[in-house]
């Protein structure tokens, strides 16, 4: 009865659900295996920043691979994202109980990425293409350098904010430091479990997912598709443009809440341009619009430097030498083609007719 | 008289990045990719300085030919190996492969010297050429800015004239434009490319010889901020233009250098970029950047 109800399915439904079901599965069986005690403490580490990325890649191909533009300042987002919401926590978590205090410190990340993704966006959407590419690093660097650069405390005479150096705010000697400068937020009650992580990517998920098959999705594939023809048939540009690029941005933030809340101090270096292009790698790496391959390429690309911890020295020269065998393997017309040959051959073998020669 | 000097070093940095921006924009206007490799090519040719000159003690003319003959190899190897298969495939697939080779650089370098910065002997001090004094010693300029800044100027001249009156400079423009047509006229599109890659990686070798001379710590990491910054300065000055790229790589030493000395140590990149963002969105292309009106 199900399966024939599966099979009855939209196209797209089946997809969603098979999508929804891997995140389940993998949820399942980590935590059958933390159970058993039959995963090391390394990988268990590694749980959390898998979800963060997993939820920065999903929200990076929406801009990437919906919307078509290369954006390389994803980790700015990211960042004050994250400093937003660990800000909200250290202050509220001490009064309000920890399911109060989380979700609001999840909605602050969330909010002011989103009014970042504003800023940045307005500007930024106006231009095309490389030059696009261009000024998001260059917001993520402005935004990194801001916040390396930024003293922030409290004391009963209220909040002292300075760009200089911790004197200069004027800090009575009990106040409280909350971002000191290049060291950022130290001293953080480490708050995400592996749950949470999932729970987050289930929620990117659907919100995504549902976007993506909205009237809203259909508007920004077509822009991506052909911008002057989705002009031509009344598309707002500006509006769906910056709808998907904002979205991208509120989810960077949540992911950024969910990452720095994993560890006990968060600086704003972590959040640099290798940052972003590492998101972008994921995305390009699990193909771009191919959500399913984002989760994918996330988790298996944050795994891989782990896995391969045994031959340190060696293992990011072996991670560069998987990415560009990878692309050339994947991306080369000349290497496609032979492959689509080898593949001919093999299906020929086991008794299919001979495939007609493609004509150019 | 302070602010001369703060000026005149500025223009020094801008002259390096200038000669850094030249490989991004020749690279873009020719193959359209943005080549994030090109700035571990200026660290690997600063190491390949660093030995030749500190280790065996060569002459310095003769480490720095040394250096570009060894880059130019290596960027020419690169676009052969990595670049040329992916030659019709989408830009972002390029993009990913460049920044695979650019981890790679990295790591390789780690392996072989470690990441424990080394200190670079300046080889314009060890050529024997001394500091300039002027207003009676009010202001005095070293003498690698005073290098820098010539040779920048030399080779801009030099890369103008190579690419308007010689016949495989105008492949390259003609590559540039069209890169079909340039074909259908007979022109060898692979070597154009290649040789654009050559150029690219040897001025590489020369910016990685006066970066390091002025700012004497070499790691593996040494060529990634100056490179981003290049890429910036080549974007500013209208990508794809080698006036462009002079023009834009001098700005944006002069505006990082000029904001470190009177704003914020801290925030002159946050500065450099936010120029770069002003300039844009005013002015889409870039300074020298043509204007192309898409048809439909």
């Amino acid at each position: 009865m199900a399966l024939t109800r599966l099979k009855h399915m939209k196209k797209t439904t089946r997809s969603n659900l098979i999508t929804f079901g891997i995140v389940i599965v993998f949820y399942l069986v980590v935590e059958a295996l933390m159970a058993g005690g039959l995963t090391s403490s390394s990988f268990e580490g590694q749980l959390v920043p898998i979800c963060a990325y997993v939820v920065l890649a999903i929200s990076l191909n929406l801009t990437v691979g919906f919307l078509g533009e290369l954006s390389l300042g994803h980790a700015g987002f990211m960042s004050v994202g994250a400093f937003a919401g660990v800000l909200l926590w250290t202050v509220l978590g001490k009064t309000l109980p920890a399911y109060v205090a989380l979700p609001l410190a999840f909605l602050a990340g969330g909010l002011v990425a989103g009014i970042f993704g504003v800023i940045v966006g307005v500007p930024v959407l106006r231009l095309s293409g490389d030059y696009l590419a261009i000024v998001t690093l260059a917001f993520g660097e402005i935004i990194k350098n801001i916040i390396n650069a930024c003293y922030l405390g409290y004391d009963e005479n209220g909040l002292h904010f300075s760009l200089t150096d911790a004197a200069s705010m004027g800090l009575a000697p009990d106040g409280t430091t909350l971002i000191n400068g290049a060291m950022g937020i130290t001293r953080i009650t480490k708050a995400s479990t592996f749950t949470m992580g999932i729970a987050l990517v289930l929620i990117t998920l659907v919100v995504i997912l549902n976007l993506i098959h909205s009237r809203t999705g259909r508007a920004v594939m077509a822009i991506r598709d052909n911008e002057i023809a989705a002009q031509s048939v009344g598309v707002d540009l500006t509006r769906y443009k910056l709808t998907a690029f904002v979205i991208s941005a509120v989810f960077a933030g949540f992911a950024g809440v969910l990452y720095a809340l994993n560890y006990s101090s968060l600086v704003a270096r972590r959040f640099d341009y290798n940052t972003s292009i590492q998101i972008l790698v994921f995305v390009v790496l699990g193909g771009m619009g191919n959500i399913r391959g984002s989760i994918i390429a996330a988790a298996l690309l944050t795994v891989l430097p782990e896995m391969l911890r045994g031959m340190d020295d060696y293992r990011m020269l072996i991670y560069a030498i998987v990415l560009i065998v990878m692309m050339i393997f994947n991306q080369s017309p000349q290497i496609v083609a032979w492959r689509k040959r080898v593949a001919a051959r093999f299906t020929r073998k086991k008794g299919a007719p001979a495939p007609q020669k493609e004509v150019a | 008289m302070q602010f001369l000097s703060y000026l005149i070093s500025g223009i020094s940095l801008g002259s390096v990045y200038a000669l850094i921006a030249l490989g991004y924009t020749m690279v873009y206007g020719i193959a359209k990719m943005l080549n994030f490799a090109h700035g571990d090519i200026i660290m690997i040719g600063s190491y390949v300085i660093f030995f030749a000159f500190g280790s065996f003690g060569w002459n310095p003319v003769v480490s720095v030919l040394f250096a570009m003959a060894v880059c130019t190899v290596l960027g020419v190897t690169i676009e052969r190996v990595a670049y040329r298969p992916l030659r019709e495939a989408p830009s972002l697939a390029v993009l990913i492969t460049a920044i695979g080779v650019s981890y790679l650089l990295q790591q390789v370098a780690q392996l072989l010297w470690k990441s424990d910065p080394k200190s670079f002997t300046s080889i314009v001090t060890a050529a024997g050429l001394k500091p300039l004094a002027l207003f009676e010693g009010q202001l005095v300029i070293s003498a690698e800015t005073i290098v820098t800044i010539i040779a920048c100027v030399i080779i801009m001249a030099a890369l103008t004239l190579f690419v308007n009156k010689t016949v495989p400079g105008h492949a390259m423009l003609a590559v540039s434009e069209d890169r079909g047509a340039a074909q259908l006229m007979g022109v060898n599109v692979n070597a154009t490319i290649a040789l654009t890659f050559a150029i690219g990686s040897a001025l590489a070798a020369i910016a990685g010889a006066l970066l390091c001379s002025s700012y004497p710590s070499l790691s593996p990491t040494t060529g990634a901020m100056p490179g981003i910054k290049a890429f910036v300065a080549a974007v500013f000055g209208g990508i794809g233009s080698i006036p462009g790229a002079f023009l834009g790589g001098i700005l944006l030493g002069v505006i990082e250098n000029l904001s470190k000395a009177y704003i914020s140590t801290q925030l002159s990149d946050a500065i450099v970029f936010l120029v770069l963002v002003v300039v844009l969105i005013v002015k889409p292309t870039g300074l020298l950047g043509k204007k192309v009106n898409v048809k439909v």
